[in-house]
């Protein structure tokens, strides 16, 4: 490998490969508790409500920049997931109907919002949060494998990837924390509540985790791909095994190994 | 609101209003009304999908349009027709959709996999592929994939009127085929298996509902668009879920809650065009949405909550006064004499701060009194109250034990939970109950000896 092509490799390459596996392996961490709780489509549901927060995102700082317009995003899914834990139990709908309603309000306020602005002038990239900007991610400081231990060019890292590396070790922690209160209630969370467990408290946390890897993904690969990481890696090891700890392992396998 | 602020909105206002009236000229008055249609037949339908807990299978659905709409216009192309034209694109969309649904139940059917990751799973694939179908017709010559992109956000006022006709009459003969098989789909809603076992082709009438989901859906597609066709399918419906437990107020109001988002927000959009339609339709539903959850009076949270604070009363008022009557039977001095409120606090296990709320809450209720040395004594109508409800409890207590409850303990709890809801019927039933086992139902029976509660 010539020098040139190693650094074409770190600064362009690696990046977005590596952002793209580290997206598709929190999504598929987290899918799993999503297909056993019978609420894959929260990855859909996120991907149109953060529309809203787009927009005010870009309202308040003015800017085209991502930076605000993803803070935006990640409060309108905390809103939405809040809203639809309330629509479940507070409306009595099924977790399906519940992310219907949230979603596609939030989603036609955004769109009134965005053509209400100027933003509508300034053509607003709604696609970023589509289709992702893999190939915007770029760790222009990297000149040679020497820069993976260099502090200064670890500094320049690309944004969207620290933020996916953090909020892996976010996933990974939590899981290893709550491993059992997350099986028992993603099992039967009538039975975690008899057994005292606050499974809606509990529910509500691991849902604002999902809405913000989420958010975090949407920004590197696009809202699709995560629609279908959330979903497709579980339900894959769903097919393959019916033990929890195997069906994690697998998940995370086939997720990254696609990433 | 940049620019259209001070001059614009009296004007606004008025074709807004002339628009509700349809008196906003031809073109406009028949794209409201299709847009209504469609609005009615979507309610209609959704009712039927919520309650089968299908309310998502027209977000996978409206999703595999997306590419049946871009193959069409390359088939229009190629075939050097118009390929924007309405109908050619509606029949792609239909063809994809229906090619999604059949993904969605053969996946459910052949594996494991649930429906909801079904869903999610043919809706990204689906798309997915429409997105890269369309981004290659914007590479094409033919003027690219302007006219394509109102299907993902809709747009009624691109809509011509030849398009609003033929969404309006669809949009009929849905609710037409909705109000003729009514039955079938309310059998298969409530009880798909009962249904099965008196004879009725439950398959073909899951499959006359999915059939009419994808009319709505398509059709859906150039009004409102193809996200926001999910929200007229679910809202309404889950609006109208608040107002009655009755399938035969539910599925006509859901269409009506429908219709009237489709109006007012084809109207308003009709006047005022950068308003988007399709998300002006969806806000006007979430309106609704939003009011039935709070003010709905069948299930609504306030109602909810005005129910659930009112028992928790009647339960506070009927302890107070069992305890007040214990405690002066155990003294001995008759009903009319008086108690502290310290004992009723330490026997219901009340702190007495709010031993003390409680106890001026029965005194403005007249149900007790405070007397000026501090104690308390029963006024005659919590007199009458309090031996009703000490009645109900014991009566209560003694069936359980004549029926051979284990302790007097379980008996006790038992008699607590359910004294504040005995209805004098129900006590009458009970006093019949225990005399046909051989016990007498006397007019005040006696306390069960018991140990004090843990």
């Amino acid at each position: 490998m010539t020098g040139l092509d190693l650094e074409t490799f770190l600064r362009i390459d690696l990046p977005g490969g590596l952002s793209a596996m580290l997206a598709c392996l929190a999504c598929g961490v987290l899918g799993n508790f999503l297909v056993l709780r019978k609420q894959s489509l929260m990855g859909d549901a996120l991907s149109h409500a953060v529309l809203p927060g787009l927009v005010a995102g870009f309202l308040v700082s003015g800017s085209r920049s991502t930076g605000p317009m993803m803070l935006g995003a990640i409060a309108a899914a905390l809103l939405a997931t809040v809203l639809i834990q309330a629509a479940r139990r507070l409306a009595r709908l099924e977790s399906g109907a519940a992310m219907g309603v949230v979603f596609s309000i939030l989603f036609a306020l955004g769109l009134v919002m965005l053509e209400q602005s100027h933003a509508r002038d300034v053509d607003l990239d709604v696609d970023c949060v589509l289709s992702g900007q893999l190939e915007t991610i770029l760790w222009l400081a990297a000149s040679g494998w020497g820069s993976l231990a260099d502090p200064a060019a670890l500094a320049e890292l690309p944004r969207q990837l620290v933020a996916l590396a953090g909020m892996n070790l976010a996933v990974a922690l939590f899981v290893a924390i709550f491993w059992r209160a997350l099986k028992l209630t993603s099992f039967d969370p009538d039975f975690a509540t008899a057994l005292g467990f606050r499974a809606h408290r509990f529910e509500l946390v691991l849902m604002l985790l999902i809405a913000a890897a989420c958010v975090a993904a949407f920004e590197a690969v696009g809202s699709i791909l995560v629609i279908a990481m959330l979903i497709c890696p579980a339900a894959t090891a769903r097919l393959l095994t019916d033990r929890y700890g195997v069906q994690m392992a697998l998940a995370a396998g086939i997720s990254a190994a696609t990433g | 609101m940049g620019a259209h602020d001070a001059a614009e909105i009296p004007e606004a206002l008025g074709s807004f209003l002339a628009a509700l009236s349809l008196g906003l000229g031809f073109n406009a008055t028949v794209v409201v009304i299709g847009t209504t249609l469609l609005g009615l037949a979507a309610g209609a339908v959704g009712a039927f999908m919520l309650l089968r807990k299908r309310a998502l299978m027209s977000d996978a659905l409206s999703h595999a349009t997306l590419p049946g709409v871009a193959l069409a216009f390359l088939l229009g192309v190629a075939l050097e027709t118009d390929p924007r034209a309405l109908p050619l694109l509606l029949a792609g969309a239909t063809a994809t959709s229906v090619l999604g649904v059949l993904a969605v139940q053969g996946i459910t059917r052949a594996s494991r996999i649930r429906e909801d990751a079904a869903i999610g799973i043919v809706l990204s694939v689906f798309f997915g592929f429409g997105v890269v179908l369309l981004s290659y017709i914007q590479a094409l010559p033919q003027g690219g994939q302007a006219g394509l992109k109102t299907f993902i956000l809709g747009q009624t006022a691109a809509m011509r009127v030849p398009d609003a006709e033929l969404i309006g009459a669809v949009a009929l003969c849905a609710l037409l085929v909705c109000a003729l098989l009514y039955h079938p789909f309310r059998l298969v809603c409530f009880d798909a298996d009962y249904g099965r076992v008196v004879g009725l082709p439950v398959t073909l009438v899951d499959l006359a509902l999915m059939g009419l989901i994808v009319v709505v859906t398509v059709i859906g597609l150039k009004a409102v668009g193809l996200i926001m066709v999910v929200a007229l399918v679910i809202v309404p419906a889950a609006a109208a879920r608040f107002w009655t437990e009755r399938m035969a107020r539910f599925v006509p109001l859901s269409a009506l809650f429908g219709g009237v988002a489709g109006w007012i927000g084809a109207a308003r959009s009709a006047s005022l065009p950068r308003l988007p339609a399709g998300a002006v339709i969806v806000l006007v539903a979430g309106v609704v949405f939003v009011l039935s959850f709070l003010f709905a009076p069948a299930r609504g949270v306030l109602a909810d909550a005005w129910r659930r604070l009112r028992l928790r009363l009647v339960t506070v008022r009927d302890h107070f006064l069992r305890a007040a009557f214990e405690q002066l039977e155990a003294a001995g001095t008759g009903a009319a004499g008086s108690f502290a409120l310290a004992d009723i606090a330490e026997d219901r296990g009340w702190s007495a701060r709010h031993a003390g709320w409680i106890a001026r809450w029965m005194a403005a209720r007249g149900f007790a009194a405070h007397l000026p040395d501090g104690r308390m004594h029963l006024t005659p109508t919590g007199r009458e109250a309090a031996q009703r409800v000490t009645r109900a409890h014991r009566l209560w207590e003694q069936l359980l034990l004549v029926q051979g409850a284990g302790r007097i303990g379980q008996a006790h709890r038992s008699a607590d939970l359910v004294e504040h809801v005995l209805s004098p019927a129900m006590v009458a039933a009970l006093e019949a109950e225990l005399a046909a086992r051989g016990a007498t139902a006397q007019p005040m029976p006696p306390a069960p000896e018991r140990s004090r509660q843990p």
